[in-house]
């Protein structure tokens, strides 16, 4: 078992000719990722990476059953890009694109909530689960295949964590990123809670940074639960200062709730290992899972 | 993007909501002339000569006045220009001011008793919509309004599919209190700001005071505006009103280059790519008894020219003693990253005095330390993020 995505998931690139959509799709391939193609709208018909391009994911999904989709399309047309996934009955719609302005990702949003789809992203890593689907740009080769979950906020402080964990000896389920936006698809608590349903996962690494809710959300959910599987936290921008963004557009202190402090507090109430230092965190997981 | 009070005015006067009208001057003798031109506009007796400044809280510092004729306008408006404004939202050296809106005198004295409201409109990142916040408390500093009297700030959230609906509007005006011709102002106010909010991709709207005048109007008397910084793609003449002088002058130069750095007070620069390992990477510095001097994200391309780049950036700043440098290769490889160092090092020659510690995770990291081993320059090199803390820890010692 994993989650979100599998060596069974049919996954298309939309933004697939862009030189993004190009370089991932083929570290994607390389990792042996089952890509069953792309979508390009005007480019329908033709071949790329040895895969099929389609005009739209409605055909791309006829044709190839596809159930997974990662988005590479610029900022200005991706908010629509999301919507068309999800009208085309995408399952699992992964954004990796940067700077998508606020009001599309509000539209966005909204038209997906009623649909049976799940949005990760955008502004993320994306999702790994090693050695059956890599549905991102992470750096395939540090991700070992294991028992530890990881969420994470982060792309390179991802890799930090799962490199940490395969350094002592251990593996990962799946990692998912779920993006530094202020507006995401999947959330935190989300994210966690598909990995407490997973068999396979038994510790999760829950990474977190400053600005709004989403950590607090989750630590509550963890302990609502009954904390059934231990859980290993780090929120990073202990040192930022209030009101100023720190590269992510999600990252910044409002109000004295959002502050790394503040967060790791509610976290160590809800029973979380939350490690102070990001270079505890593969030893903190090694430590939980005895 | 932060923008002035004046544009952000002309921004919602555009869109029509109604304003306290002014004119931008930037000089005192500029500012007289506006105060003629406003007069015969409106028909204004006094003035209000208000600073230009990216920060709250503006007439606190003294940066807001009355003028009651055209030599207080002059001599009000040649104290401002060019004063350093200390404000609560600024530093402790302020803010140098370089213009003033000269504005009309919107409390004239008439049939009722002016009122002040706050508004503001915002996006609810638990929700993931827009609302309009306000309060009967206007003119107050609305975080001190949360904590003293919550129960007087009012919310209301704005479905996506359909927009603020003209209930909600009612609502917002009913809850203020008012009745008559001013309700029915304020219910257009209310639709005409979250138009402007809207189309103007705006990220945050914050107009404190909202003013029921003596004769029932009611209008912006200040504009806090955020534009979206993502959207302004689409809104080329608003791109145009960013103003750098109100800009850190290291991030302006930053942001020219592509880099994402932002000034911090301490002794420790630091390089890093990614903004969550940057953040994680500043907290390290602290617990290894440091300061971070900066954040500072490469982004996922790190050779020669952006690492010469970035050691200009934080060289700029003399207090940083020592620069850490967190790598983490994925898709770029470390042996990479190691010769960009070593080149962008070599290049400034001795522009570089203070010891450099590199860490290099990932890709080839085993062929990038030996690199910067072996390349007889005062750096020193880790691979474990934990070493890299304890060498920080060892050069600030």
């Amino acid at each position: 078992m994993s989650v979100l995505v599998n060596k069974d998931s049919k996954i298309i690139v939309q933004g697939f000719t862009g030189s993004e959509g190009t370089f991932h799709a083929g570290q994607m391939i390389e990792y042996g990722t089952n890509v069953v193609g792309g979508v390009t709208p005007g480019k329908g018909g033709q071949k790329h990476l040895d895969k099929p391009v389609f005009n739209t994911v409605e055909d791309a999904v006829k044709e190839t059953g596809a159930d997974v989709s990662i988005i590479f399309v610029p900022p200005a047309f991706a908010a629509d890009a999301i919507m068309e996934a999800a009208n085309a009955g995408i399952k699992v719609i992964i954004t990796i694109t940067e700077g998508i302005p606020v009001a599309d990702m509000i539209k966005a949003t909204d038209y997906i909530k009623d649909k049976d789809c799940r949005l990760v992203g955008p502004n993320c890593p994306g999702v790994i689960t090693p050695e059956e689907a890599k549905v991102g740009i992470m750096p395939g080769f540090v991700f070992k295949k294991g028992k530890v979950g990881i969420v994470s906020k982060s792309g390179t402080l991802t890799y930090e964590a799962a490199d940490q964990v395969v350094k002592q000896g251990l593996g990962i389920t799946t990692a998912i990123g779920i993006g530094g936006d202020p507006i995401i698809g999947t959330t935190t608590k989300e994210a966690v809670e598909l990995l407490m349903n997973d068999d396979e996962t038994e510790c999760i690494v829950m990474i977190g940074e400053i600005g709004g809710q989403l950590e607090a959300d989750a630590a509550k959910w963890i302990k609502e639960n009954g904390n059934r599987k231990p859980v290993v936290g780090f929120i990073a921008g202990e040192t930022a200062p209030k009101g100023r963004t720190m590269g992510h557009a999600g990252a910044i202190v409002g109000g004295s709730d959002d502050t790394a402090e503040a967060k790791k507090a509610i976290m160590r109430e809800c029973g979380i290992n939350v490690v102070d230092s990001p270079a505890e965190i593969g030893k903190k997981v090694k430590e939980v899972m005895g | 993007m932060n923008i002035h009070e004046y544009q952000g005015k002309e921004i919602l006067s555009s869109f029509g909501v109604r304003v306290q009208r002014g004119i931008v001057a930037q000089d005192a003798k500029e500012a007289v002339d506006a105060a003629k031109k406003l007069t015969e506009q409106t028909g204004t007796g006094w003035h209000v000569i208000k600073a230009q400044v990216h920060a709250g809280g503006r007439g606190k510092g003294g940066g807001v006045k009355l003028a009651k004729n055209l030599q207080e306008v002059e001599e009000i408006a040649g104290q401002i220009i060019g004063m350093n404004l200390v404000t609560p939202q600024t530093s402790a050296e302020g803010k140098k001011v370089h213009q003033v809106l000269v504005a009309e005198d919107v409390y004239y004295p008439g049939d009722s008793e002016p009122e002040e409201y706050y508004m503001s409109v915002l996006l609810n990142r638990a929700t993931g919509k827009n609302m309009i916040m306000y309060s009967t408390e206007g003119g107050m500093d609305i975080e001190t309004v949360a904590e003293q009297t919550p129960h007087l700030i009012f919310n209301e959230e704005i479905d996506p599919a359909v927009g603020l609906m003209p209930f909600q509007a009612r609502r917002i005006a009913f809850n203020l209190g008012l009745s008559g011709a001013a309700f029915k102002e304020m219910t257009k106010f209310v639709m005409a700001l979250y138009e402007a909010y809207t189309k103007s991709d705006s990220s945050l709207f914050e107009i404190n005071p909202v003013l029921k005048t003596s004769d029932d109007k009611i209008m912006a008397v200040d504009a806090k505006v955020t534009l979206d910084d993502n959207a302004l793609f689409r809104h080329k003449d608003y791109a145009e009103m960013r103003d750098t002088r109100e800009e850190n002058p290291v991030e302006v130069e930053a942001k020219a280059v592509g880099l994402n750095y932002v000034d911090l007070d301490g002794n420790v620069g630091c390089m890093v790519n990614g903004a969550g390992l940057a953040m994680a990477t500043m907290d390290l510095i602290k617990q290894a008894g440091g300061e971070p001097a900066n954040f500072l994200d490469v982004g996922g391309t790190a050779d020669a020219k952006r690492v010469e780049e970035a050691f200009r950036l934080i060289l700029k700043d003399e207090k940083v003693k020592a620069i850490l440098i967190n790598i983490f290769g994925g898709i770029v490889r470390c042996d990479r990253v190691a010769q960009g160092i070593v080149d962008a090092y070599k290049n400034m020659g001795d522009a570089i005095k203070v010891p450099i510690i590199v860490r290099l995770q990932g890709t080839n990291a085993d062929i990038a330390k030996e690199l910067i081993d072996n390349s007889g320059l005062d750096v020193h090199s880790a691979v474990e993020f934990q070493e890299a803390a304890d060498k920080v820890h060892e050069v600030l010692a």
